[in-house]
């Protein structure tokens, strides 16, 4: 989603300056997304599958409200996505330089509204509206406005998209610092650590405010229990201390050797250094989240790497401001290296998202634990789970291979061998 | 308002068919009628540009019929679970295989995925016939509302059935002899030569297998599903849906001798879309059918709240209608013969831009 935007970045400066460099810039990102999207087409039908297969009770409870935003999904992004992508990569020269603009433009809007549909139906788990509870205690929609304006569902969208962007300015940046750190293809490379770093440094502040700290807000107040395990708070306090660092240790009901902000904790929720906070010890143990201590360590590594991003896309656009960014052979090496980073933060976020939610499969309506397939037993549910992991195990292994390959014979217009595969080219 | 959903999901599932059934085919005959690279290219080019678009069909049904029918998804897709796990392996193998073999040339990387490309395509088209013999000689549902079902027991049709027994596995090989038959036709009519003329020759021979094996698959059906009889003694107007599919095998006789390939192509797709309206026809109002007639789900007991089903209504023509207009733009930018070289819509699926 991150690179579909960055596509209609490219093609806007190509429409706009003429420079044929940007055009190619594109078409070489556009392999890109064509491997990344082939691979988020076959991985992503199963996720909409399992709703059925392997939470049965939950689908049969709330597959009336939840089903509506995961088909108008299907009906409204994923036509849209599917019928102009094909234009987008086949149709250049047909469509003309307008035409194919509209492509991308079109590929983009598709990719982002689907984000939309989806984070809404997650948002709708975490914080749900628009449903009365129905006689035999299935969920019916109430109020169709009231599910897609969720108020979570704008933020955590927001939240969302931002990660994405950024994941697709870090790897064109990095890809851009691996070009000129090699000696080659130095136009490109410029284009690509240029448009990484202008788009990357607004994504990062972004990320972390207005977004998420509106999120922290939101969690705060209605997932006050999620909140005092992630921030690994055992004792409710006034003043509550920000933890840096530190180990939980559940049973002891303490942090081990914490790195700590005073008061930090109260202020970023309540915007008062005094505010009280309520700690773990404050809820019952039966509201708790499953695994503190792994929903603590997702929730501090994405809040790190945020930092992190944050300050190397500032340091990096000051670079660029003054313009020594392409010289600057430490700022490209950094650059090079951060790329696999906000994958392992988009990670992060979603355990944060989902190990939060726990106990709950619908916050405050179902539990985990009620919403699975009643008929499905765990030998079978273990046969499809190693199958399920094979299979992206391989396909991992074919991606990383495919894009190294792409970033390899690079964006140049390609040398063909006679049937028309490209060619790796020397260096 | 059930009778509606259950009527727009039946066509939306028909439109997944018709369209990812001639890609489906095609890849099934794959390794059969494109004998060289450059052929190989050439099937894969003609459906390159608009599978995926097919196969949202599948998800965009598979959504509606979750919002719509939350019950029988819920039913069904755990029921189903490990022949519907194997669906989503094969989807994903068959997808990846479009996309990726043109990447890399070498001796051993195109053979790998093109023989993966026409394995999974044809075991596909054989799990999708199965599921629909599963629906209609109905599951072992009991009170709760559930059922699971294992991939075969003894192959017989009793209480406790398999996925596979003697009826699935017959339309199971139906549905692989029609999709065959419907991708040969695609093939046929978008390539040129001698590709176009193979295609031709193996729509043909299989004419004659989908024809005999239709009406052996309709004869057996009245007797594994007594509604089907119910219903066309109730409706008689219903046997409009069997002449469908007949006058469907009649056009494409006709019109391949004819080399009419257009019509030949559109006869299949009526013919497809006659065989499943049947069938949908045959069991109404059960949304799944059970060995218990007691417990079947039916339109009725399965469906959504009536709220969520009037405001979807609303969402589903004007996002339909729009889906329908993009389709429509990309099959005809996409329009004609296919050849290698140049823009689209030349070049397999993954010619250099």
């Amino acid at each position: 989603m991150g690179l579909a935007l960055l596509l209609v970045y490219l093609k806007t400066k190509a429409l706009r300056t003429g420079d044929e460099h940007y055009n190619r810039g594109a078409r070489f990102w556009a392999r890109i997304f064509g491997i990344n999207f082939a691979l988020g087409v076959v991985t992503g039908i199963p996720m909409e599958f399992q709703f059925g297969t392997n939470w049965a009770e939950f689908s049969k409870t709330a597959g009336g409200v939840i089903g509506q935003t995961l088909a108008m999904e299907g009906i409204f992004s994923f036509f849209l996505e599917s019928s102009f992508l094909g234009l987008f990569l086949y149709g250049e020269k047909r469509l003309g330089r307008i035409g194919h603009w509209w492509a991308a433009f079109l590929v983009w809007l598709g990719s982002w509204m689907s984000g939309y549909l989806i984070v809404a139906t997650d948002a709708w788990m975490q914080h749900p509206t628009g449903y009365t509870v129905g006689s035999r205690g299935e969920i019916l929609l109430s109020s169709f406005w009231g599910l897609l304006l969720n108020k979570w569902a704008v933020w955590q969208y927001a939240h969302t998209m931002m990660g994405a962007t950024q994941t697709g300015c870090f790897v064109m940046a990095a890809v851009g610092a691996f070009y000129l750190l090699t000696g080659r293809d130095e136009a490109y490379g410029r284009m690509f650590v240029k448009t990484g770093v202008l788009v990357g440094v607004t994504a990062a502040c972004l990320q972390l405010f207005p977004t998420g700290d509106l999120q922290g807000k939101m969690v705060a107040k209605e997932q006050p229990v999620t909140l005092a395990a992630m921030e690994g708070l055992f004792e409710t306090q006034q003043g509550a201390p920000l933890a840096i660092l530190g180990q939980p240790d559940v049973p002891k009901m303490r942090l081990d050797n914490p790195l700590e902000v005073p008061q930090a904790l109260s202020f970023l929720t309540y915007r008062k250094w005094n505010a009280n906070v309520q700690g773990l010890q404050g809820f019952s143990k039966d509201l708790w989240p499953d695994r503190i201590s792994l929903l603590y360590y997702s929730y501090h590594v994405m809040v790190g790497l945020g930092t992190i991003f944050i300050a190397v896309m500032l340091v990096a656009a000051f670079l660029l401001w003054h313009e020594k960014i392409y010289r600057s052979r430490w700022m490209l090496w950094l650059l090079m290296m951060c790329a696999p980073l906000p994958y392992i933060a988009n990670t992060a976020g979603w355990m944060t998202a989902e190990l939060g939610r726990q106990p709950w499969l619908i916050y405050g309506l179902m539990r985990t634990a009620n919403g699975i397939s009643p008929r499905v037993g765990a030998g079978n549910a273990w046969f499809t789970l190693i199958g399920f992991t094979g299979m992206y195990g391989v396909l991992a292994i074919l991606w990383l291979f495919l894009i190294w390959r792409e970033i390899e014979i690079g964006p140049e217009p390609r040398r063909l061998d006679a049937a028309g595969t490209p060619l790796v080219p020397e260096h | 308002m059930e009778t509606i959903w259950f009527c727009l999901v039946a066509l939306m599932i028909a439109a997944y068919v018709l369209l990812d059934g001639f890609d489906l085919g095609a890849g099934a005959i794959h390794l059969l009628v494109a004998k060289t690279d450059q052929e190989r290219r050439l099937v894969l080019a003609s459906i390159g540009p608009v599978w995926d678009g097919n196969e949202v069909w599948l998800i965009a049904a598979g959504g509606t019929l979750y919002f719509a029918f939350p019950a029988l998804y819920a039913s069904g897709f755990s029921g189903f679970y490990l022949p519907l796990t194997m669906v989503l392996w094969l989807l994903i193998v068959r997808g990846v295989s479009i996309e990726f073999r043109n990447h890399i040339r070498s001796a051993v990387w195109q053979p790998m995925w093109d023989f993966l490309f026409c394995a999974s395509s044809a075991l596909l088209a054989v799990f999708y016939g199965a599921a629909l013999g599963n629906v209609v000689r109905g599951v072992p549902l009991d009170g709760s509302g559930y059922f699971f079902e294992p991939l075969w027991t003894n192959f017989r049709l009793g209480d406790n059935p398999g996925i596979l027994d003697w009826y699935t596995v017959l339309v199971g090989v139906l549905a692989l002899a029609a999709l065959v038959m419907h991708g040969a036709l695609w093939v046929r009519m978008k390539t040129l030569g001698a590709l176009s003329e193979r295609a031709a020759r193996g729509a043909g021979s299989t004419w004659w297998l989908v024809a005999l094996l239709s009406i052996l698959v309709t004869w057996v059906s009245f007797h594994v599903q007594p509604n089907i009889e119910k219903n066309f003694s109730r409706w008689p107007w219903g046997v409009l849906f069997p002449l469908l599919a007949a006058a469907g095998m009649g056009a494409v006789k006709i019109y391949l001798a004819r080399k009419d390939e257009w019509k030949a192509f559109l006869g299949s797709c009526a013919y497809l879309a006659g065989m499943l309206t049947s069938a949908v026809f045959g069991v109404y109002p059960m949304v799944l059918p059970a060995r218990n007639p007691l417990y079947a789900l039916t339109a009725e007991n399965a469906k959504a709240g009536t709220y969520g089903l009037k405001i979807g209504l609303i969402w589903w023509f004007i996002g339909i209608a729009l889906a329908v207009g993009y389709s429509t733009f990309v099959y005809r930018s996409f329009a004609g013969k296919v050849n290698l070289g140049g823009d689209a819509p030349s070049g397999s699926t993954r010619e250099p831009l």
